[in-house]
């Protein structure tokens, strides 16, 4: 009777979806899949601008700024030129030729009438300022070496990305996942 | 020799009852750099700035001041962290300055506008980290000329 009429029609349905599941929905899913891809892009490249630094948002990497940081904290960043280094601030900078940015606390600062201004820095849990890690000769840090100002901070969600670096399978692992769910999931 | 004492009261709204005396017991100028060291003796006292989301407070005391070589100059002569949970009645007497502070150049002889300013960064469990200035100032007038040094 009525019983056995609607498990039929449902097994139907299945299968016609399984045929339908064919090149349109494949090429739909990738398309689905581009268009987060650039919209991460475009609020990445949006924050940029807002905030004014190459990189509004960056993860701590050693403990250099115990106990008010750990390895692991998130920093959110503004690099404004309207607002002048004063000591105090937490600085994220990078010294010439070295790729990874340092955050510290900026010591002294020395401002020229012009805007040109010339500061030390040195890191809350250092013994000593920051003069032994800067490049030989070089004494003081300049605008150009600033990444960013520290306004803001999240704790421990970095850890994933340190994760991801130390340890590269679990990079592509979590990829490969997060790509198996966009791929897979049907909007 | 110079006694000062100062009320580095905060703002309101962020600590409504910090309050710092600081006292200069000595200072010296040393003839070949410019350097200047303090002994100072300094009593806080700090309510009510902890709540739920301050995890500890970054403080420091630096001075301010210009020169012929560059307009603004800022040093820090000295800084703490007092975390949550600390005595919040904190003494320090005796104290030497903990920075040395140089100069980029000879701009602290003779200086009559060296301000000292008492600041701090709130830091969070999570959230903006804000830098707040007390609004108490000391203006540190340096001799004309240098003394020989003495010891301390």
């Amino acid at each position: 009777g009525a019983a056995a009429v609607v498990p039929a029609m449902l097994s139907l349905d299945f299968l016609d979806d399984v045929r339908r599941m064919n090149k349109r929905q494949l090429y739909y899913q990738v398309l689905n899949f581009g268009m987060i891809v650039s919209s991460a892009l475009m609020i990445w490249k949006g924050l940029m601008v807002v905030t004014g630094s190459e990189s509004p948002i960056v993860v701590v990497l050693s403990g250099s700024m115990e106990p008010a940081f750990h390895r692991g904290d998130l920093l959110f960043l503004t690099n404004r030129i309207e607002d002048p280094i004063r000591v105090g601030e937490i600085v994220v900078f990078r010294i010439e030729g070295r790729e990874i940015p340092i955050v510290h606390r900026v010591l002294k600062i020395h401002e020229k009438q012009n805007g040109d201004i010339k500061f030390l820095t040195k890191g809350d849990n250092n013994a000593v300022d920051d003069r032994g890690l800067y490049k030989r000769g070089q004494h003081w840090l300049e605008k150009k070496d600033v990444v960013g100002r520290a306004r803001g901070f999240v704790p421990y969600i970095g850890i994933v990305t340190i994760l991801m670096n130390d340890y590269p399978k679990f990079k592509y692992a979590v990829l490969f996942l997060l790509g198996l769910f966009v791929l897979v999931h049907r909007e | 020799l110079r006694r000062n004492v100062e009320d580095f009261t905060g703002p309101r709204e962020r600590s409504d009852l910090a309050f710092v005396t600081f006292d200069i017991t000595a200072d010296i100028l040393n003839e070949k750099s410019g350097l200047r060291t303090f002994c100072n003796k300094i009593l806080m006292l700090i309510f009510n700035i902890f709540d739920w989301n301050v995890k500890q407070l970054f403080l420091y005391l630096s001075a301010e001041y210009s020169t012929k070589n560059n307009a603004l100059n800022q040093v820090v002569l000295w800084d703490k962290i007092i975390l949550r949970g600390d005595n919040p009645r904190l003494f320090l007497k005796d104290m030497k300055s903990k920075y040395f502070f140089f100069d980029d150049g000879n701009g602290l002889k003779g200086n009559r506008n060296v301000t000292l300013t008492l600041s701090w960064n709130v830091v969070p469990n999570a959230g903006l980290l804000p830098l707040v200035t007390g609004s108490g100032h000391m203006s540190v007038p340096f001799p004309d000329t240098y003394e020989t040094t003495k010891s301390y």
